[in-house]
């Protein structure tokens, strides 16, 4: 229990600096409510220290009974959610103040969804799993909502209400689950029957069921994703929501999703058993829509946060190509298209992150998200400007940026795969998505801002978060393969 | 340790389930009013807690695992609507209605 209880500490560490930031912020007076940031940044700042001294000392194991699991998997996406987290509050203070006197909540909430996300990437129980997405998902409906503004309510009502129908379709797909395998694990260590084990049986009999719940939790968790044909919410929450809730959904929600995703299909249900190829298929098609959808529809959006709102359902169709070619191997059996969604999520995590940051940045002084009043930013704002094209030459998949890396990697696993059809789609896509990334960069550079005003700076933490962005996305597009030895460490746990 | 009833077939119970999730379905998709939608969800969210509290009796009578999850979805889908009916309190506030034809600020 004790060894369970060590294993557990990151998360501890997470949700105990969330309840002390809430008592916290009854003291702090109402000037001072940056100290409530500093305090959640140490609280992360421990939770990552614990959790490289668990690795340090090869803690790796199955624990609380099969229910969680720290691997190298959940490993390097609790890294990559603590980064996010911290990255998102610091990059805040600038914004903070918008919440009035609910800072306290802002920070606490994004704690507890951050540590939602944590437990998300090692619950290997369904149990487990809904809860801990239940905990990310009822903190982030309150974060949409936390400005309590006509927008923020809206988006707030709508993330809030289709959230909630997907999580009821996830529990009727998990239902079905464990009534075919009478257990909810998905997989044991100590030889008793798991989800895993009941699949690898292949009892023809349980197909029709299998690939009942199968269909719902991909539309559940698709839901999450926000792949088509669930991705209504994403452009409403994304406008809607306060921009550091949104750029913390964009891609903290979004990499929790697919890392359960992994552990479900890729874990649970198998890419080699009688219904891996059935899954497969699901998710080639899905992505083919959501690439698709996605970029037609950001290219007549006017408003910079709706469109990446687009943008991010195009994305995660990008990421779906990894799953549909998952069976794709590499010389070390490593699953080229599992590595490939692993470290794309990580890559999009520093670009999405520095584009969001960079127009929160640069609207906090504007007061507007239209495309149209980024003209001449490129004098006006000069860093933010220069982060925001970075990160968007990245979305789109030019070299020298980790974007291009990445894409470069997931289309070699879809090839390998046979899926050479959905590589034909994403390229298209590529050059679709061009048009709408590189015209924010053409007005920013190429349009005159005759007499407008160069923008009051963002302050040095703000400035700084979007340097380290831009650094990361450069030095991955350069010297990539630390990132992508770690990912495939990560998802070899499966293999 | 609880004892499979003998008179009831499993399948009774998942088609009570399924007609239940449906009705719920339908109530999301045609409802106008927010909070009869989150009603509907409720609807939802209990077809599944029976689903799986009849799996648990019927194919894993020796766990309690499917009890416990029904406890949790209760658990949960009480924190969500209390959570909802806030959010569509805040919503009514803002602009007097909570039919969601009429929230449409937001789109495209």
């Amino acid at each position: 229990m004790l060894a369970s209880l060590d294993r557990f500490g990151p998360e501890l560490a997470v949700m105990a600096t969330a309840g002390l930031v809430l008592l916290a912020d009854l003291v702090v007076p109402r000037r001072h409510k940056a100290w409530l940031a500093g305090l959640s940044v140490a609280g992360l700042l421990a939770a990552a220290l614990w959790l490289v001294i668990l690795v340090l000392r090869g803690r790796q194991a199955s624990f609380f009974d099969d229910s969680m699991a720290l691997d190298n998997f959940s490993i390097f996406f609790i890294f990559l959610f603590i980064a996010v987290c911290g990255t998102v509050i610091i990059a805040s203070l600038d914004y903070a103040p918008r919440f009035g006197s609910h800072q306290g909540e802002f920070f606490a909430l994004m704690l507890l969804a951050t540590s939602g996300m944590m437990l998300l990437a090692g619950a290997r129980d369904l149990v487990t799993i809904f809860v801990s997405l239940e905990l990310t998902s009822i903190s982030q409906f309150i974060l949409a909502g936390l400005l309590r503004d006509d927008k923020g309510s809206e988006a707030a009502l709508k993330y809030l209400l289709l959230g909630a129908i997907a999580s009821a379709v996830i529990l009727y797909g998990m239902a079905f689950l464990f009534g075919i395998a009478g257990t909810t694990r998905l997989v044991t260590t100590n030889g008793a029957p798991s989800i895993a084990s009941t699949i690898a049986a292949g009892d023809a009999g349980i197909r029709s069921a299998l690939i009942l719940s199968m269909v719902f939790l991909a539309a559940g968790f698709g839901f999450k994703m926000a792949v088509v044909p669930f991705q209504m919410w994403t452009p409403d929450v994304y406008q809607g929501a306060p921009t550091p809730v949104a750029a913390f959904l964009s891609v903290g929600s979004k990499a929790a999703a697919f890392a359960v995703v992994l552990r479900i299909f890729y874990e649970g249900f198998g890419p080699n058993t009688f219904v891996g190829n059935d899954w497969k298929e699901m998710f080639a098609i899905l992505a083919a829509v959501s690439m698709c959808v996605g970029n037609v529809m950001a290219l007549r959006q006017t408003n910079i946060r709706r469109m990446l709102g687009y943008s991010s359902v195009a994305q995660a169709g990008n990421f779906l190509v990894g799953l549909a070619a998952i069976s794709a191997l590499t010389n070390g059996r490593t699953s080229l298209g599992a590595s490939g969604v692993v470290f794309f999520l990580a890559t999009y995590a520093f670009t999405n992150l520095g584009a969001f940051i960079a127009v929160m940045a640069i609207s906090n002084r504007t007061d507007s998200d239209e495309i149209a009043d980024y003209a001449g930013m490129g004098r006006r704002a000069p860093i933010p400007a220069a982060v925001l094209l970075f990160c968007l030459l990245s979305l789109t998949g030019l070299p020298p940026t980790a974007g291009f890396i990445a894409k470069v990697y997931i289309f070699n696993a879809a090839v390998q795969a046979d899926l050479v059809w959905l590589v034909i789609v994403a390229v298209l896509n590529t050059a679709v998505s061009a048009f709408y990334y590189l015209g924010v960069a053409r007005q920013m550079y190429l349009e005159t801002a005759e007499g407008l005003p160069t923008l009051v700076r963002a302050p040095w933490a703000t400035q700084g978060i979007l340097v380290v962005a831009a650094m990361g996305v450069l030095t991955f597009g350069v010297y990539p393969i630390p990132l992508i030895e770690a990912a495939q460490r990560a998802v070899n746990v499966f293999g | 340790m609880t004892s499979v009833p003998q008179e009831i077939p499993l399948e009774q119970f998942i088609v009570l389930s399924a007609i239940l999730f449906s009705i719920g379905v339908y109530g999301v998709l045609s409802r106008r009013n927010a909070v009869l939608v989150v009603m509907s969800v409720e609807l939802m969210l209990n077809a599944v807690s029976i689903n799986m509290v009849a799996f648990a009796v019927y194919t894993a009578p020796t766990l309690f695992v499917g009890i416990i999850f029904a406890i949790f979805i209760i658990t949960i889908a009480a924190a969500e609507v209390g959570l909802a009916l806030a959010v569509i309190l805040r919503v009514f506030r803002n602009r007097g209605t909570a039919n969601i034809d009429e929230i449409d600020t937001l789109k495209w």
